[in-house]
């Protein structure tokens, strides 16, 4: 899995929304294959990097590349966009499709895939995360956890050489949080590339290779998942592990 | 000018001191009143303000009772606005949850207690945007008057066009005229809404 | 009762010439106002400073001034300048207009109602704005704003009445024409009212029948 070629590559990315400093300086790589988990108290810049990847949110200071190219600079970013799925908390389906339309639109209207062509992708990306059957379905009819996957389907058709996850289970009812991260764990084990923004410790400790603990706008501390639970090296995020222990009760 | 506020605000204390009771019997009352209210309603609304003015002009007339172009304008546009106030009314109290209520008797208060303190106030905060659109409404179809030959804004606007021949000129000036009071009721009444805000407690405004 | 039937019958080809234009002005102006509507909408949601600038003062002082003031100004006011325009011409570009306004604001109440997530997740599978706009946007925002055009097509049908000032053919001109001769103008416009209030309800019908077949589960309505 590990062949070590660099897929994206965030370089002292900096971020301010009026003189409030969101993000001061983030940097790290991700591997091809490789999934990294981000935890951090809540307003501490997150949901921000993320966005600063895929140009949602401009940054102010700092590079990042997708594999040879420098997103941060380019001119074209939706086709940029087009190359990194993104995966919302409130799944953010469109509200007037089915199911399959959702998976398809990027195809069809974006890629310009032929209709046949992208209704068979569509289906084979529903069908990889269970959800064949709700194709005619509208987000409406669907459970949280159902949304959440068509929407991992959406951004998976696209064939992104990156997947960005941003708290994906935590608008979901608690039974509903196993379907999705069984659909996460089955597609970082066939070798996406992941990011994932989660307080699912069971999922941080099983599934990735490497945690992210960001506080304040900084990254605190990254190691593997054993290591930062065993010693984490810096007493805040022994705090926060420690809080995030008593709340979900690992 | 002063002719077109006099229909204005006559109208909408006409169609106000209609559409209270109107509105409380399309929501508290039986059967039969909601069922003539409703009717009432919709024929009032179907019907457009100019055969309305003309039906009252000519018809009343019929049954004895004679009055000037001015009364006829104010009852028939009065009419029109009740029906589209009480609308206004009944959605607001409608909109104010059953469970308030329900909050309310469970502290004890009788119904008509729970409507005063609890629900009147948000039906209140409810109604005000809408009843702004209907007070600007009201004042633009205060110009319907012109057709019965009351000499209100528009009219006025005319005769001074047949000593002076500048239709542009003047007709700019009277719709200027009609877009400056709008703009006065629209910031008077936004700031009383203002006012009254309750933070959390947010009113979707409708258009027309 | 008697004299209203006699009203019909001696004058049913007038009435319904007139019942004929005021459909055709209503339908032409609520088609040529849709259009109008969906520009300024998007112009003053999604425009930069000068087009959202531009739409924002068309659309209040057009809403914030009478429409027969807007009709005398299109028919009295053009000619001295040099454009004539026939009665049907000035009624159907001022209703036109004046519907645009009313149908921009019921369209930009609906996208605004549209939550932002949308247009976040349009972007992020590479769309343009112009493409998150016309795929994701409207086809939601249209959708959930047709009871609202409902109503505008009934406020229409009956500001088409106020044609009749300007000279235009339409029901209430020729209710005053039949008036004119027989002099029962009560009854006259009893019958014209009565032809309005079922026109009226016919179309209320039609259209809630509409809105039942474009309905898509978890997209309610804007009223
Ligand atoms: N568009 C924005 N405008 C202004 N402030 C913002 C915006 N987006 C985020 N913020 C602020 O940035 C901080 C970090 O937010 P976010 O990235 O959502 O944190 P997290 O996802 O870690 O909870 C918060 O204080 C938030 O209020
Ligand atoms: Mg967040």
């Amino acid at each position: 899995m590990s062949e070590n070629r660099v897929v994206l590559r965030v370089e002292n990315l900096k971020k301010s929304f009026g003189d409030k400093e969101v993000l001061k300086g983030v940097s790290f790589d991700m591997n091809e294959g490789e999934t990294k988990v981000i935890i951090g108290p809540s307003g501490t810049g997150k949901s921000t990097l993320l966005s600063c990847i895929n140009m949602l949110v401009t940054p102010d200071e700092g590079k990042i590349w997708l594999e040879e190219e420098e997103v941060t600079s380019a001119k074209n970013i939706n086709r940029i966009r087009q190359e990194i799925g993104f995966v919302f908390q409130d799944f953010g389906l469109f509200n007037h499709l089915t199911a399959l339309r959702n998976v398809m639109v990027g195809l069809t209207k974006v890629k310009k895939v032929e209709k046949e062509k992208a209704r068979e992708l569509a289906m084979k990306e529903l069908k990889r995360v269970g959800l064949e059957r709700e194709a005619k379905m509208y987000p409406a009819q669907l459970s949280g956890g159902q949304k959440q996957r068509v929407g991992i389907a959406r951004a998976l058709a696209m064939q992104p050489k990156i997947i960005l996850f941003d708290e994906p289970t935590s608008a979901l009812d608690p039974e509903l949080i196993g379907e999705v991260l069984s659909v996460m764990k089955n597609l970082a084990e066939s070798g996406m590339t992941m990011l994932v923004v989660t307080h699912e410790m069971g999922f941080a400790r099983t599934v990735s290779d490497e945690i992210i603990f960001m506080e304040h706008g900084h990254i605190v501390e990254q190691s593997a998942p054993e290591e930062m639970f065993k010693n984490p090296k810096n007493p805040r995020t022994k705090e926060f592990l420690f809080k995030l222990n008593e709340l979900y009760g690992e | 000018m002063w002719v077109t506020l006099q229909i204005t605000f006559l109208t909408l204390g006409l169609g106000l001191v209609l559409a209270l009771p109107i509105s409380f019997g399309q929501v508290y009352g039986n059967k039969w009143i909601k069922a003539f209210i409703a009717g009432y309603e919709k024929v009032l609304r179907s019907i457009p303000e100019l055969v309305i003015l003309f039906l009252i002009f000519y018809g009343f007339p019929r049954i004895g009772v004679r009055f000037s172009p001015f009364v006829a304008v104010v009852l028939g546009l009065g009419f029109r606005s009740s029906a589209y106030q009480s609308q206004i009314f009944r959605g607001a109290i409608n909109s104010v949850s059953s469970a308030q209520m329900r909050a309310a008797r469970s502290l004890g208060m009788t119904n008509l207690k729970g409507f005063i303190n609890v629900v009147l106030p948000q039906a209140v905060r409810i109604a005000l945007p809408p009843w702004t659109n209907e007070f600007t409404i009201v004042l633009k179809d205060s110009s319907l008057a012109y057709a019965l030959g009351v000499t209100e804004l528009l009219r006025q606007g005319g005769y001074i066009i047949a000593t002076k021949y500048e239709p542009m000129l003047i007709y700019l000036t009277v719709a200027a005229m009609y877009f400056i009071v709008t703009l006065i009721i629209n910031r008077g009444l936004g700031s009383v809404e203002k006012r009254l805000a309750i933070p959390g407690f947010d009113v979707k405004e409708t258009v027309r | 009762m008697e004299r209203m039937w006699k009203i019909v019958v001696e004058n049913w080809p007038k009435l319904l010439e007139g019942l004929g234009v005021t459909l055709e002005m209503t339908m032409i102006a609520v088609v040529i106002g849709f259009v109008i509507g969906v520009i300024l909408a998007i112009a003053r949601v999604y425009g930069n400073k000068l087009f959202y600038g531009i739409s924002t003062a068309v659309i209040e002082v057009i809403r914030g001034t009478p429409l027969l003031v807007q009709l005398f100004i299109l028919y009295y006011g053009l000619p001295p300048l040099g454009v004539n325009l026939s009665p049907f011409m000035a009624a159907i570009i001022g209703f036109a207009i004046n519907s645009g306004c009313y149908q921009a604001e019921y369209l930009r109440g609906s996208i605004q109602s549209i939550a932002d997530n949308q247009m976040k997740a349009a972007r992020s599978l590479g769309m343009t704005k112009r493409q998150a706009i016309l795929q994701v946007i409207m086809p939601q925002a249209l959708r959930r704003v047709i009871p609202a055009w409902t109503n505008e097509f009934i406020y229409l049908l009956k500001y088409t009445s106020l044609a009749y000032i300007v000279g235009a053919p339409e029901l209430m001109a020729q209710a005053k024409f039949i008036a004119s001769r027989n002099f029962q103008f009560f009854e006259v416009y009893l019958v014209v009212a009565i032809i309005y209030l079922v026109v009226v309800l016919f179309f209320t019908k039609l259209f809630s029948m509409l809105e039942k077949k474009v309905e898509i589960p978890g997209l309610e309505w804007v009223r």
